[in-house]
């Protein structure tokens, strides 16, 4: 990592969010990239990112309680 | 995440009076907007009125509903402004609030400092592990999944709805902003506090496991 362009790993784990929303301009995603083929950390920063938003995705919503659902359920035959 | 389905046959079926329908959609959805009403008003109750309001607001406008949005987006947008109009939490200047934070998501402890020729790097002996990869079921997989679902609760507040509408639900960035009526910078902001510490609960619990 030399060069005035170089990004450093604290820049980088600030940018990991923007960067799969791919929302980087295209020079700070060139700088992103290219500190990921040279650093192992922050490549693996951003493997444990990607697998914390698919964890987050495997969250499960409680059961709905019955006693409210069949309050809504009252409603819609109110309703009809 | 929940597969975007041909909605037209389930309003048909509302304005039918189906309650079969009506039952589909109310256990499909009501327990991610109960989630989200949560983050906006003070109590569990509250929350079920307000997701109440919402499902008879759907049955009074299913007439003239024109699935321009989705059925779930039109329900979270309606839902939100009616749990704002109840919510005794103030916005005070949220947007501000977001941008004049500057602190980082990582521990700086963990990055060489100034004397370092290589300042902003990680410190021998601090740098990421992988996670594991977990196949779906397994024993570990399933105590992520919690940890991550009680780092999420205690989140703060918009951080909560953000991470949960994106990450949780799959709703993408233009329909949270407009949802929670947010700048996408805030938004992103706000997802990506929200998840480096999901992130860094795991991290610490896979290494207090190993």
């Amino acid at each position: 990592m030399t060069g005035r362009d170089a990004m450093d790993c604290n820049e980088l784990v600030e940018l990991v969010t923007a960067y799969l929303d791919g929302s980087l301009d295209l020079d700070t995603m060139a700088r992103f990239d290219a500190h990921l083929l040279e650093c192992d950390g922050c490549e693996h920063y951003l493997q444990q990112f990607r697998q914390t938003v698919r964890t987050v995705g495997k969250i499960r919503d409680d059961e709905l309680d019955p006693a409210f659902r069949s309050r809504l359920l009252d409603a819609f035959k109110d309703f009809r | 995440m929940i597969a975007t389905v041909d909605e037209s046959r389930l309003i048909a079926g509302l304005r039918d009076g189906d309650e079969t329908v009506f039952a589909q959609l109310v256990d499909q959805h009501t327990p991610p907007m109960l989630r989200v009403a949560r983050g906006y008003v003070p109590s569990h109750e509250i929350a079920e009125e307000v997701v109440q309001e919402t499902w008879i607001a759907l049955l009074k406008g299913i007439d003239n509903f024109e699935g321009r949005s989705s059925l779930r987006t039109w329900l979270f947008t309606v839902m939100i402004n009616i749990a704002k109009a109840r919510g005794v939490r103030e916005r005070r200047d949220a947007d501000v609030a977001i941008a004049a934070y500057t602190g980082g998501t990582v521990d700086p402890a963990r990055f060489r400092t100034g004397e370092d020729p290589w300042p902003g790097h990680w410190r021998e002996g601090q740098e990421p592990s992988p996670f594991p990869d977990t196949p779906e079921g397994s024993v570990l997989g399933d105590e992520l999944i919690d940890v991550a679902r009680r780092e999420l609760g205690k989140l703060p507040e918009r951080q909560r709805i953000v991470v949960t509408l994106r990450d949780m639900l799959g709703f993408d960035s233009s329909e949270v902003c407009e949802l929670l009526d947010i700048t996408v910078a805030n938004q992103r902001v706000l997802l990506h506090r929200g998840r480096a510490a999901v992130r860094a609960v795991l991290e610490d619990y896979l290494e207090d496991r190993s």
